[in-house]
C-alpha cells in the first residue's frame, strides 16, 4: 500500500521530483476544469466529481512539498469546491454532508482508534448537541418554562461553543459507568445508553414536552447570514449563499477537529491513550492515569460530535429521533474502520468515502436502475440499492476485519502490529531457508 | 467464565441416574424458584406502591386496577421471561467457549421466526395449513426454525467469526455487528423476493379461544376472567422442554462434557482428544437452534414477523445473559426470567401507576438497559455467577 514498497512500479517515476508537481496539477486542474464544466447532476458528473476528490488522496501521497500540498488543497476546497457548489446545490449539499460525518468520524476516531474504547453509541452526542439548538432556537423552549422566547439567531456561534462543552459534559456523564468495563461489554454498553438517549427523544413530550416526540423539532434557526457574503458574491441568491456559509462552517470545524486530533495525538496525552489502548495493565503500572485519560478521550470525542450537532440542527432545520438512530452510530463506526483506526487521514478518506457510497453512489444506482427500467429493462422492484444501507455498513465492516482490519490507510503503528505476527513468521521462514523468492 | 453445572458429573461410565437426574432438574429448580421468586416480590412491590399512591388519583382505584390487571402481567413475564432465556442461552454458551459476544444472535433469532413464517405461508398457500393438528404445526415449525438458525449460525462462524479467533478481542466484535446489519438487510432482501414482505404474516392453524383459568370476582360485583393464550402456553412449555434437552445435553453426555471442557480451557480440552473447532462449531448449532426455535415460537405468538424483529430482544437477552452471568448457563436461564418479569411489570403498570406521565412500553426498554449497566458496573459476575480475575 505504502508507495515507497513500489519502487520498480512505472507509477513510481510519476510520484517523485519535479514530474510529481506536473502530474499532480495536471489531474487536479484537468478534473476540476471537467468537473466545472458538467454542472448537471448526473452518473458523469458524479464520476467526475468522485475523480476530482480524488485528487485530494494523490496530494497526500504525493512527494511534493508540504507548501504546495497546502496551497494546492486550499485552492481546492475554498475555490473549487464552492464554486462548483454555486453551480449546482446537490454537490455542496453532499460536501457539506460529507463534512459533518468527517468531524464525527474524527471525533469517534478518539474513543474507538486512540483510546481503544469501542463506543456504538457515538451519534447519542450529535444528538444532544442537535437537541441543545433544536430546542433553544425555537418555540420548544417555551413549552419547557413558559414564557420564555427563543433566543437570537445570532447566539448561534455561542451555541456552538456551548455544544462543545455539552457535549464533553454528556461524554463524562456516560464515560463514567462504563469506564471498569472491558472491550466488549463497553460496546454493548454504550449501544444501550446510544438507544436511551433516542428513547428519551421520542418519549420526553411527556409530563413536560422538552423534545416534541417522535415529530421533532421544526424551523429551527440558522445564523444570520454575514453581509460581507452578499457583499462578496452580489450575484448569489440568499439559499445559495446560506449553503456557502454552511459550508465554510462545517470546513473551519472540520479544519479544528483536524488540528486538534492531531496535536492531541502527538502529545503526552495522546500517547497515554495509545498506552492505554495497547495495554491497560502495563499503562497502570507506568503510571498513566487511568480513569482521568478514559475519561478525556470519552469527552474530547464527544465534544466535537455536540459542536458538529449545533451545526447540523442550524443546517437541517429540523430533526427528529430517528436522525439519530444506531445505524447513524455504525455508519460512523464503518468510517473509521474502512479508513483505519487511528489514522487521521485514513479516517477523513473513510468518512468522505461512506458518505458518498452512502449519499452518493447508491442513490445514482437506483436512479440509473430505475431511468433503465423506463426503457423497458425488466429490473424487479425490490431491487432499490438505496434501500440497503445496512447491509453495505455490515458488509464494510466484515470484510474489513477479515482482510485489512488496519483500514485502508492504516496508522504506522496499528500497521506494524497487525502484520507483526505475519513478519515474525516470514523472518522465521528466511531464516529456515524455506522462503519463496518473491 | 467457565459453563458451570450444579451438580458436578462424575465421568459418564460412573453417572448414576440420580446425578442425571441432578444434572437435568437442577437447574430447573433454580429456575422456577426465581419465577416464584420474581413474581412475588414484583407483585408485593406493585400493590404496595399502588397502596401508598391510591390518595392521588381520584378517577381509578389504583389497588384494585393493579390487582385486576395482575394475573396477565405475570404470564406476559412468564412468556417474556422463557424468550429472553432462550436467545441468553445462545450469548452465554458461545461466551463460555470463545470469550466473544456473538452480536448476531438476535439476527439468527429473527431469521428462524422467517423461516418460521416462511413455513406457514407455505403450507397456507397449498391450503392444508388449518387441516393440521396445532400441536404438529408447531413441532414442525420449530423444527425447521432450528434447522436453519442452527445452520446459519454455524456458517456465519465458519466465514466471519473462525478467521478471526487469534485478533484482539474487538475485531471479531466489530465482524458480528457487521453480520448482524447484513443479516438484517439480508432477511430482508430475501422477504422482498420472495414475496413474504416486509412485514410478513405468520399464517398458523386455528390454536382456538383462550383458556379460562378463573373468575376473579371484583369488587363492583362484576367478574374478571383470568385467560391464558394457548400460544403463550405452548411457548411456556415448549422453553421449558428445551432447557431441559439444553441440560440434558450439557450435564449428562460426553459432548457435554467436551463443551464443558473446552470452556474451561482450550488448549488442555485440545490436549486431552477433543476436537475443538468441532466443539466451538457444536456450540454455536446449538444456540443458533434455540435462538431460532425462540424466533419461531414468537413469530407463532406475535402473528408477524419483519427482519428488524430480532435487535431489540437480542440485546435484552444479551442482557439477561449479563444478569445471570455471561458464560453459565443455568445464570442464563435465570437472568432471562428475572428481566421478563422486571419489564412486564414496568410496561404494564409504569402508565397506570404515573397517571399516563410515562409510557410504559418505552420505558421498559430502558429499564432493560438500566439493569445491563447497574450489574456491570456491582456485580459483573451476575445473580449467578462467581467472581472471576481478569486475565492479564
Amino acid at each position: 500500500m505504502s508507495t515507497t514498497s513500489l519502487p520498480n512500479s512505472p507509477f513510481a517515476a510519476l510520484n517523485r521530483g519535479p514530474l510529481a508537481y506536473v502530474a499532480l496539477t495536471a489531474y487536479i486542474l484537468v478534473t476540476s476544469a471537467l468537473m466545472l464544466m458538467n454542472t448537471r447532476t448526473s452518473l458523469g458528473t458524479d464520476v467526475l466529481f468522485i475523480l476530482f476528490l480524488l485528487s485530494f488522496l494523490l496530494l497526500y501521497r504525493a512527494k511534493v512539498s508540504n507548501s504546495y500540498k497546502l496551497a494546492l488543497g486550499a485552492i481546492m476546497l475554498i475555490g473549487v469546491v464552492p464554486y462548483f457548489g454555486t453551480m449546482n446545490a446537490y454537490y455542496i449539499e453532499l460536501a457539506i454532508q460529507a463534512g459533518i460525518f468527517v468531524a464525527l468520524a474524527i471525533g469517534l476516531n478518539v474513543v474507538v482508534g486512540f483510546a481503544g474504547l469501542l463506543d456504538l453509541g457515538y451519534v447519542a452526542f450529535f444528538a444532544v448537541g442537535a437537541y441543545l439548538w433544536g430546542i433553544f432556537s425555537t418555540d420548544q423552549i417555551g413549552q419547557i418554562s413558559p414564557g420564555a422566547s427563543p433566543v437570537a439567531s445570532q447566539l448561534f456561534y455561542l451555541f456552538m461553543a456551548l455544544g462543545l462543552f455539552v457535549g464533553a459534559f454528556f461524554g463524562v456523564l456516560l464515560g463514567l459507568p462504563v469506564l471498569r468495563l472491558r472491550g466488549d461489554y463497553l460496546a454493548i454498553v454504550t449501544l444501550g445508553l446510544g438507544e436511551v438517549i433516542r428513547v428519551l427523544a421520542v418519549n420526553l413530550d411527556r409530563p413536560i414536552n422538552i423534545t416534541n416526540g417522535s415529530q421533532g423539532i421544526k424551523s429551527i434557526a440558522r445564523p444570520p447570514l454575514p453581509d460581507f457574503l452578499r457583499a462578496l458574491f452580489p450575484g448569489l441568491n440568499d439559499p445559495q449563499l446560506y449553503q456557502l456559509f454552511i459550508y465554510a462552517l462545517a470546513l473551519l470545524v472540520v479544519g479544528l477537529t483536524v488540528l486538534t486530533v492531531f496535536r492531541l495525538k502527538h502529545s503526552r496525552i495522546g500517547r497515554a491513550w495509545e498506552a492505554i489502548r495497547e495495554d491497560e495493565t502495563a499503562a497502570i503500572a507506568m503510571g498513566v492515569p487511568l480513569v482521568r485519560m478514559k475519561l478525556m478521550a470519552f469527552a474530547v470525542g464527544a465534544s466535537f460530535a455536540g459542536v458538529m450537532g449545533v451545526l447540523f440542527a442550524a443546517k437541517q432545520q429540523f430533526i427528529n429521533p430517528p436522525t439519530f438512530d444506531l445505524i447513524r452510530s455504525i455508519g460512523i463506526l464503518a468510517m473509521v474502520i474502512l479508513g483505519g483506526m487511528g489514522s487521521i487521514p485514513g479516517v477523513i478518506l473513510g468518512g468522505v468515502l461512506v458518505t458518498l457510497l452512502d449519499l452518493q453512489i447508491l442513490p445514482r444506482i437506483a436512479t440509473e436502475l430505475s431511468a433503465l427500467k423506463r426503457q423497458g429493462i425488466v429490473i424487479p422492484d425490490w431491487f432499490d440499492p438505496a434501500q440497503y444501507q445496512r447491509a453495505l455498513f455490515g458488509l464494510l465492516l466484515i470484510i474489513m476485519m477479515i482482510f485489512r482490519p488496519e483500514g485502508i490507510l492504516p496508522d504506522q503503528r496499528r500497521h506494524e502490529e497487525a502484520h507483526a505476527t505475519e513478519d515474525q513468521e516470514a523472518l522465521a521462514e528466511v531464516e529456515t531457508g524455506e522462503a519463496t523468492p518473491a | 467464565m467457565a459453563i458451570t453445572a450444579d451438580a458436578i458429573p462424575a465421568p459418564a461410565s460412573r453417572r448414576t441416574l440420580r446425578m442425571t437426574l441432578a444434572g437435568v432438574f437442577g437447574p430447573l429448580g433454580q429456575v422456577f424458584i426465581f419465577v416464584v421468586g420474581s413474581a412475588i416480590v414484583l407483585s408485593v412491590i406493585t400493590v404496595l406502591v399502588a397502596f401508598l399512591l391510591r390518595g392521588t388519583r381520584t378517577n381509578v382505584d389504583l389497588v384494585q386496577a393493579t390487582l385486576t390487571i395482575l394475573p396477565q402481567v405475570i404470564v406476559d413475564g412468564l412468556v417474556r421471561g422463557f424468550l429472553f432465556a432462550t436467545i441468553a442461552l445462545g450469548y452465554t454458551m458461545v461466551y463460555g467457549v470463545l470469550e466473544f459476544i456473538n452480536f448476531a444472535h438476535g439476527e439468527i433469532f429473527m431469521v428462524g421466526a422467517f423461516s418460521g413464517a416462511a413455513l406457514g405461508a407455505a403450507l397456507a398457500a397449498s391450503g392444508i395449513v388449518n387441516a393440521l393438528p396445532p400441536l404438529l404445526f408447531v413441532l414442525i415449525a420449530v423444527i425447521v426454525g432450528m434447522a436453519v438458525s442452527g445452520t446459519l449460525a454455524v456458517t456465519i462462524e465458519r466465514i466471519a467469526y473462525r478467521p478471526l479467533r487469534n485478533a484482539p478481542r474487538l475485531v471479531p466484535l466489530i465482524s458480528a455487528i457487521g453480520v448482524s446489519l447484513l443479516l438484517q438487510d439480508g432477511m430482508r432482501l430475501i422477504a422482498n423476493v420472495t414475496g413474504l414482505g416486509f412485514n410478513a404474516r405468520f399464517p398458523t392453524p386455528n390454536f382456538g379461544p383462550p383458556l379460562q383459568l378463573a373468575q376473579i370476582p371484583a369488587a363492583d360485583g362484576r367478574t374478571i376472567p383470568l385467560i391464558l393464550d394457548v400460544r403463550a402456553l405452548i411457548f411456556i412449555v415448549a422453553a421449558t422442554l428445551m432447557l431441559i434437552g439444553l441440560n440434558y445435553l450439557v450435564n449428562a453426555t460426553k459432548l457435554g462434557t467436551a463443551i464443558r471442557a473446552v470452556a474451561q480451557d482450550r488448549p488442555t480440552a485440545s490436549l486431552m482428544g477433543i476436537n475443538v473447532n468441532q466443539i466451538i462449531a457444536l456450540t454455536f448449532l446449538i444456540g443458533g437452534a434455540l435462538g431460532g426455535a425462540a424466533g419461531v415460537l414468537f413469530g407463532i405468538r406475535v402473528g408477524t414477523v419483519n427482519p428488524y424483529i430480532g435487535f431489540l430482544p437480542g440485546l435484552k437477552a444479551f442482557t439477561a445473559a449479563v444478569l445471570g452471568g455471561i458464560g453459565n448457563i443455568p445464570g442464563a436461564m435465570v437472568g432471562g426470567i428475572v428481566l421478563g418479569f422486571l419489564e412486564a411489570f414496568v410496561a404494564s403498570y409504569l402508565s397506570l401507576l404515573t397517571g399516563g406521565a410515562f409510557s410504559g412500553a418505552s420505558y421498559a426498554d430502558i429499564v432493560a438497559f438500566a439493569i445491563l449497566i447497574l450489574i456491570l458496573i456491582f456485580r459483573p459476575s451476575g445473580l449467578l455467577g462467581e467472581a472471576v480475575a481478569q486475565k492479564v
